[in-house]
Parts: structure tokens; sequence; C-alpha cells
């Protein structure tokens, strides 16, 4: 097995191509389903087809150190474009795709991409539109032609053409590619990603070969990844976990990288494909369940009866099973008849029944969501990571999974808390540098490698398991000097399937308060089952009956917090529901969906202030941007309602 | 501008001769007369578009294109042959196809099974070879799906392609309508109101697939439709009706100057 090879040779991303080429010749490499089929491709057609775009790329000129930026869904081809542009020296930079034309005007020209491999007219538009602003920028090459006949093509360039051409040349060509091949080593940059930033502009964050092939050889061994595994790659390629996941550990392991049909596919495609190595978001989970649940709640009463009951005994039964403790016969068999009868037929219909490692993270995850799913039998486990730490900081082994802490260090990993809580790291995966910027380097980063993440945490001394609190910069203190953590009273609301997101207030403050976001399927559900009429986000949001529901539920909140003995103050007082989803388009989320505080608070400032000066009701306007970079405004009265809050536990003195 | 030459128009598309031309027709309905002495071309490679207010006889123009209406008076010409009374299935063979204003699908097949459907007028096999799974058979249904699964890419739908059309919202079942339409690989695309009922951003993305067929396959469009912002953006020309009358006919700009359908559709006094 080559799992327990040391590094040695293999020290480069297209020379574990090369390696996997020949041991893995005629394994699937890539699998995505177009027109309807699975199409796939063997490692050694993969090394093949990069090789020829990789041929392709000295054609247009490309040097080493250029920058290739590459924008489009997960398909095999934008992959093989990140190996291809390595392969040639050149550094690529995954953007997110969804991003409007003027954030990604910002990272070409921060990171003078000379050439950009962009999916289909959408992409090429947005290029277009800001290639006269871009002095570096040269070309663009793109994959789908449709809907570009009649463009300039002077600095257009169809990909598969683009590979034709290299194949046609490679007599001429093969020589210097091997030349720039056998000339990286290590320490050559593997890629750069831009990290989306809650604050300020996108950082470029170098990640070198041994940042990448280290982090990804010590976490396949950590879960025993190899070969047969397959994934399916539906996460943004901007983000470091799909890199991670579907180039990283997928070369160094050899397993197969599935892509799905379109987006909207994906659920279906999961399904078809049954990877056995998993990774989604806890909103992924949440969402799953909340369809899950709608979908019973339709469901007869039989079924409903049954679904209940087989469920109660697997919330029982399936952890301990994966924690592999002994279960007396008669649970054995009962868990087999569920399984046959409920959680097996679940687990097809979710694409999750040959899931062996499942992973989630990026946001603190209900403890009752973390149960159903590892009730059903599925191994899901939490990590915490960041893009400077190529993902992997902690992450919770086999067996001792808990929905409050985000695991041990990963192979590699030093950790260290600093006195004022901050969580700091030391690893084979931490970064080179920040791209163009190294007092923010020298701000992350100390000269003996730790690496600071920002975040509020402490190791637990009995199960030396990391638990997080928050954002450093976020942790603050209420007016009486108590400890305010707005995350610890988020991550409780959002564990109700009303909330979609929610932001707390209170730093400085005498109380805390709250807006709220209403998760229009979980709520939309409940408003038709209760024949309560809407024809809107913002109609629905405002109804009585769902502030009166938001309000028991951010009661419940206040009533747990106030068991807590460092963030009782955290209590809401006061509270509204938004008008509007929070959207990363209008800048008040990151790509990566998390909420930009400073932003949000600037923005609906007049909404704050009235939630501490005591009115019941404001009227306000706000600007959206729409997907296109149009902007118009919405304007809403919004109420404010009061919530109870519990007495505080005294603090043992 | 001359009828028989072709032009290139300033976006870049070739637009060739008349392709199917429509001669002095008059269409009653016992007493009713639907359509009055109306003649008008369509040329090859352009998106022509039928306006007017409701009941102006758009609909039974678009039904005589297809040959579901026989006119009383006047002639149809089609690649230059005068066309004789036909059955619709037999103008389908000819490669024209249409969409309906009222979605006609099967609504308890699947999208794709309905979009199949519209490969019907292309299947030579017969019915025994298809039951048993046979011979031509086979290969005549995968190359029936290649090009099924292909307008499905096209549209974008790959998401709903097994789910029953009666379950979609309206704005897709639209699209499958379209779906069923492409699948014949038509030369002529009729579309009857292909828009109605649509909010602005089903609106845009129904206008894009519409110029993308036109555009990559360049297949000729004839569409019926109310939304004069959207006709003046992605039509070639336009002939508008009023009463069973031909009122004017030109292109977008000229139409909008035109004193007769300015006053059709904002109303003048009768006397």
């Amino acid at each position: 097995m080559t799992d327990t090879t040391t590094v040695g040779a293999l020290d480069t991303i297209p020379r574990l191509l090369v390696r996997n080429a020949e041991i893995y010749a005629d394994k699937p490499a890539y699998r995505e389903k177009e027109y309807g089929i699975w199409q796939s491709w063997t490692w050694a057609e993969t090394c093949d087809e990069i090789q020829s775009l990789a041929l392709g790329f000295l054609t247009l000129g490309v040097n080493p150190g250029d920058h290739i930026a590459i924008i489009g869904r997960n398909r095999p081809y934008f992959y093989w474009a990140m190996v291809a542009a390595q392969s040639v020296g050149a550094v690529p930079v995954p953007l997110y795709r969804d991003a409007v034309a003027e954030e990604m005007a910002y990272v070409l020209d921060h990171c003078s991409a000379r050439f950009v491999v962009a999916e289909d007219q959408e992409q090429v538009d947005k290029m277009i539109d800001v290639m006269d602003d871009l002095e570096t920028l040269e070309g663009v090459v793109f994959l789908d032609p449709s809907g570009m006949r009649k463009y300039d093509k002077s600095a257009l360039f169809d990909y598969r053409e683009l590979q034709q051409k290299g194949r046609d040349q490679k007599a001429d060509l093969q020589g210097e590619l091997d030349k720039r091949l056998a000339a990286q080593d290590t320490d050559t940059t593997c890629v750069m990603l831009y990290t989306s930033g809650t604050t300020g502009r996108p950082k470029g964050v170098v990640l070198s070969n041994r940042n990448i092939i280290e982090t990804s050889k010590g976490t396949c061994e950590f879960d025993n990844l190899v070969a047969g595994d397959s994934v399916l790659a539906y996460m943004p390629m901007a983000w470091i976990g799909d890199f991670i996941f579907s180039i990283g550990q997928a070369y160094w392991s050899g397993f197969c990288v599935g892509c799905p049909e379109s987006p909207e596919t994906m659920q279906a495609d999961l399904a078809e494909i049954g990877p056995t190595y998993f990774f989604a978001p806890p909103r992924y989970f949440e969402g799953l369940l909340t369809s899950v649940q709608i979908r019973m709640e339709d469901a007869g009463r039989f079924k409903q009866w049954l679904f209940k009951v087989v469920m109660a005994h697997a919330k029982v039964i399936g952890p301990q099973l994966l924690d592999g403790k002994s279960i007396g016969l008669l649970d054995q068999v009962k868990y087999w008849l569920g399984g046959l009868l409920i959680t097996g037929p679940l687990k097809n219909t979710l694409g999750l029944s040959r899931v062996r490692v499942g992973y989630t993270a990026g946001e603190a995850i209900g403890p009752e969501l973390f149960d159903f799913y590892r009730s059903l039998g599925i191994n899901l486990k939490q990590l915490y990571g960041q893009t400077e730490a190529s993902v992997f900081i902690t992450q919770q082994p086999d067996g001792e999974v808990r929905a409050d802490t985000v695991g041990t260090p990963s192979p590699g990993v030093e950790l260290r808390i600093d006195d004022r809580g901050e969580v700091f790291y030391r690893s084979p995966g931490a970064f080179v540098k920040y791209y163009k910027n190294p007092q923010s380097t020298k701000d992350t980063k100390d000269p003996e490698g730790w690496v600071a993440t920002g975040d509020a945490g402490f190791i637990e001394k009995d199960s030396g398991h990391l638990r997080i609190i928050d954002r450093a910069k976020d942790v603050g203190k209420l007016k009486d000097g108590s400890m305010f953590a707005p995350k610890f009273v988020e991550n409780k609301l959002k564990f109700f399937a009303n909330v979609l997101e929610t932001v707390v207030f209170g730093s400085d403050k005498d109380t805390c308060v709250a807006f709220i976001n209403i998760d229009l399927t979980a709520v939309g559900n409940w408003a038709e089952r209760n024949n309560i009429a809407y024809s809107s986000y913002q109609e629905l949001a405002a109804h009585p009956e769902v502030y009166k529901m938001i309000q028991t539920n951010v009661e419940e909140v206040n009533a747990s917090v106030a068991q807590d003995e460092m963030l009782s103050g955290c209590q809401v007082t006061r509270f509204l529901i938004l008008h509007k989803e929070l959207d990363a388009d209008d800048g008040e989320l990151t790509r990566t969906q998390k909420v930009r505080r400073n932003i949000i608070a600037e923005k609906y400032d007049d909404l704050i202030c009235a939630l501490y000066d005591g009115t019941t009701s404001i009227s306000t306007e706000t600007e959206v941007t729409y997907e296109d970079g149009r902007k118009g405004s919405i304007s809403a009265t919004l109420e404010i309602r009061d919530a109870a809050t519990f007495a505080r536990k005294k603090v043992a003195a | 501008m001359n009828t028989q030459d072709s032009y290139v128009t300033a976006d870049g598309r070739t637009i060739g001769p008349p392709m199917m031309e429509v001669k002095n027709i008059t269409l009653r309905f016992g007493g009713v007369v639907a359509i009055k002495d109306i003649s008008f071309d369509i040329r090859e490679g352009e998106v022509r578009a039928i306006i007017g207010p409701n009941g102006a006889g758009k609909s039974s123009m678009l039904n005589v294109i297809n040959g579901f209406y026989h006119p009383q008076d006047g002639e149809v010409w089609f690649h230059g042959k005068k066309r004789h009374a036909m059955k619709p299935h037999q103008i389908a063979e000819q490669g024209i196809a249409r969409t309906f204003q009222n979605i006609a699908l099967f609504k308890g097949m699947s999208t794709l099974d309905n979009i199949m459907t519209g490969r019907l007028t292309h299947m030579k096999s017969n019915m025994f070879s298809q039951m048993m799974w046979w011979g031509g058979a086979q290969a005549e249904e995968v190359a029936n799906r290649e090009i099924v699964e292909k307008v499905i890419d096209f549209l974008e739908i790959q998401a709903i392609r097994k789910t029953p059309v009666g379950r979609l919202p309206y704005g897709f079942q639209k699209r499958v309508e379209l779906g069923r339409a492409l699948a014949a690989e038509p030369k002529l695309l009729l579309l009857d109101e292909p828009m109605a009922g649509m909010n602005v951003e089903e609106k845009e993305d129904m206008s894009r697939f519409i110029l993308d067929v036109n555009d990559e396959f360049g297949t000729t469009i004839a569409l019926i439709e109310h939304d004069m912002g959207v006709v003046m953006d992605i039509a070639d020309r336009v002939v508008v009706m009023d009463y069973g009358k031909k009122i004017g006919d030109g292109t977008p700009d000229e139409v909008r100057n035109n004193q007769d359908v300015i006053d059709a559709y904002l109303g003048v006094a009768h006397d």
C-alpha cells in the first residue's frame, strides 16, 4: 500500500499524477455526469488530458510563476486545468464562480493573472467586462462555447482546441514541459487561494506542495483513505477544503472524484455515486434533515409511527455501534430490522449509504442534528480548520465523536492557547505567506511558525479535545464586565430549524439584541400547514404568528444561555426578524456564508439603534444587489419584540 | 428591403431569403372573420414576432402556418413551393414545430419522456421492433436519447429530467414544452406566447433560450408575444395585427413609430 511510503520523491502534485497513472492506470480518477450518463476517466487518461492542456498552456506562452485563475463549477476539466497549470510551473488560483465581476477583477489584478480558465459564456462575459482595466490579463480559455459563436476570439481560446494544439506540438514542447516539471520541488507553490475574509479585502494564501502533500498524507492515514474510496466534489473550487479533498487527498491516495451534472442535481447525483468519503457544512445537513422532516410530516400515519419508533431506537444504539461499544443481541436485531425498514432506505435516498468517513466543519453543529446522522450509522465527525492550515488543525478520531468539540490535533499539528484564549497552531500545512502582503503575514504567523487562528477556544482537560467559543475579535464584554460571545448565542438560535441565520449584538452595551433570518423552507412549510398565506419572504417574516414562534425559540435559548457560567449575560432581550435574507451579493455574508458582523452593523445601524432605544416598530430601506450586479432597494416596517430573560447562574465565588 | 436577398444583421447573423410566405390569407369561422387578407413572410434565420391586442387573430395565424386551420382564401408557401392542405403531422415532418399558449404536455410523464415525444417524427422503426427492443429500434432509441439529452443540457433542466411534468412549476413546464419542440430539430419554430404568465426573471431566461436557439442552431423562429419590451428586444421583424387585419410590418423601430400600431395599442375613438 502506497499510504505507508514517505513523501520522498512524490513531492509535487504532477509527480503524484504520474505515479497514479502508472500504478492505478485503469482505475477511475474522475467521474462526471453529462447528458444523463456517468462519464469516467482513468488515471492514465487523466494524465494524458492534463499533459495535453499543459502543452497547450506552453503554446500560449505561460511562464513559470505566472498565475492562472480558474473559474468554474466542479468539473474534471477545471481540476485538470489546475494540475496543468502546476505542470508548467504556473500557480493555479481558483475563484468563486458566483462572485461578481468587480470582486474577480480585484483578485485578478492582485495576483497579476495572465490567463483565466473560465467555464462558460456567463464567466467569459465577466472577464470581457473587466479585461480592459486589467493590464496583465492576456487571454481567457473557455470550456463551453455555447452562445459565444460570434465573440471576438482574439483573446479567447477554446479549452479543447488548446488541448489539441498541445497534442499537435507535443514533439516540440515536451522537452520544455519535462524541464519545467523537473525544476519543481516540495517548496514550489502548489496553489493560491483567496480567503473570503470576514473583514476587509480577500488575501491570497500561498500554499506550497509541502503544505498540501504532507497534510494530505497525514490525514489520509488518519482516516485510512485508499484508492478504492470516492468523493463527490460539489463545494466551491475556490475553497481550500475542495482543493484538499479533490486534489490533495485524491492524488495522494488515488481515489476517485465524482462531479455532479449541475448544482441542482447534486442530491440525486450523490445518491447515484454513493461516496465513501463525504464533507458537508452543517447547513447542508440541516437542510437535508429539514427536508426529511417535512416529507415525514406529509406521510401517512403508519409510516410516521414506524419512523418515530425506529429513530428512537436508532438514536440510542446507532452512536454506540459507531463507537465500537458492545450491544445486546436483542438491540442488535432491532437495529438491523430498523435498518431494513427505515434507516437503510433513508440513507440510500440521502446518498449516504456508503459513507465511511463523513466530516462537517465551518460552523457549530446542533447536537440534535449531529445525533440524527450518527444514529443512522453514518460516521459523521467534526474537524476544525482554515485555509492557512491547508484545512486540518484538529479533527475527531473514530470513537471520540461529540457535538460540542472539534477534536484532537490532526497529524503533525501542535496547538497552543495564549493567555487571551486565542488558539495558535504550528503544522506542516501552515501556509507560506499571504501574497504581496508581508505585514499580514507577520501579524498572523510568527518566526517560529506559530499561526494565529483568530478563534478563541480552550482544550478540554479530560479528553484533550479543542472547543471553540467564537472569533477572538468578536469576543467582547458587556457593560457590566461579563463576557460577550455572539456566536455562542447565535449557534444556539440556529439549531432551531426556523432560524436560518442570526446576528447578535451587545459588545459594550447593557444587554444583547438579535437580528434573525427565518428559514424559508421550514417556516414556509409550517405556514402552509397552518393556513398562513404569504407571497414573499418579507411578508412571511413579518407575520405575527412567525414572530410568536421565533419569540418562543429566543426564550428557550435564553433559558439555556442562563445555565452557562461564563456567558449567562448574553441573553437576548430584544429581537427583530429581518425583511431580507442576508446575502453574499450584498456583502453581508462571505462567499462561504459566514456573517460579516461589522458590515451588517454598519448597514443596519438604524435597526440596532431601534433595538436599544425601546421603540416597537421601525421603517427602514435597504439597498440590495441582484445577481447581475444591478442595484435596487426594498423598504419595510419591522416589528421589534422583547424576549423574556432568565436569572443568571451565579459564578461560584 | 429586397425580398429575395440575404442580409447580415447588426449583431452579425445572416438572414436568408423568405422560407415561409403567407399570401392573402382569410380565415372564417362561420360568420366570424378571424383573419382578413393577411400577407407576410418569414425569412430564414430570423426571429419574427406577431403581436396584437387580444382577439387580433394571432394564434389563428400560427394555426394556419402549422396547418391546423385551413384558410378559406389565400396560399401558404414554404421553401418556395405552394403548400397544399396537409395534416399537422405531415407539416411537422416538414420541419415545423410549435409550442402552445396553454401548455400541452403529458402531465403524468417525466420531462425526459415528454421531450422524447418530440422525436416521434424522426422514428423509423416499426412498433414490433420497438416492443422487442430489437434491431434498428435500439440504435434509434440511443440516437434519439442523445439528441434529447443535448436539449436537456441546453435548457439546463437536468435536475428535473425524471420529474413528472405535472409537478413542475409553470416556468419549467414552458421550458419543457420548448424542449419538446426543439427535440424535433425544426427548421421553423412557432412559439405561442412563450412568456405568458412568467415573472421578469423567467422571461429573461426564456428570452435567452430563444435567442440561443436562433443563434446556435440557426432555427427560424416565429413567436406571438404580449410583452412589448421582450418583443422589441429579441425580434428582427414584427407583424402587428388588429381585428384580423395586418396594421403594421417591419423592424421593431418602424413598428414602434407606426401610427396605426400606436392607435391599436393605446386606443382611439371609433366613429
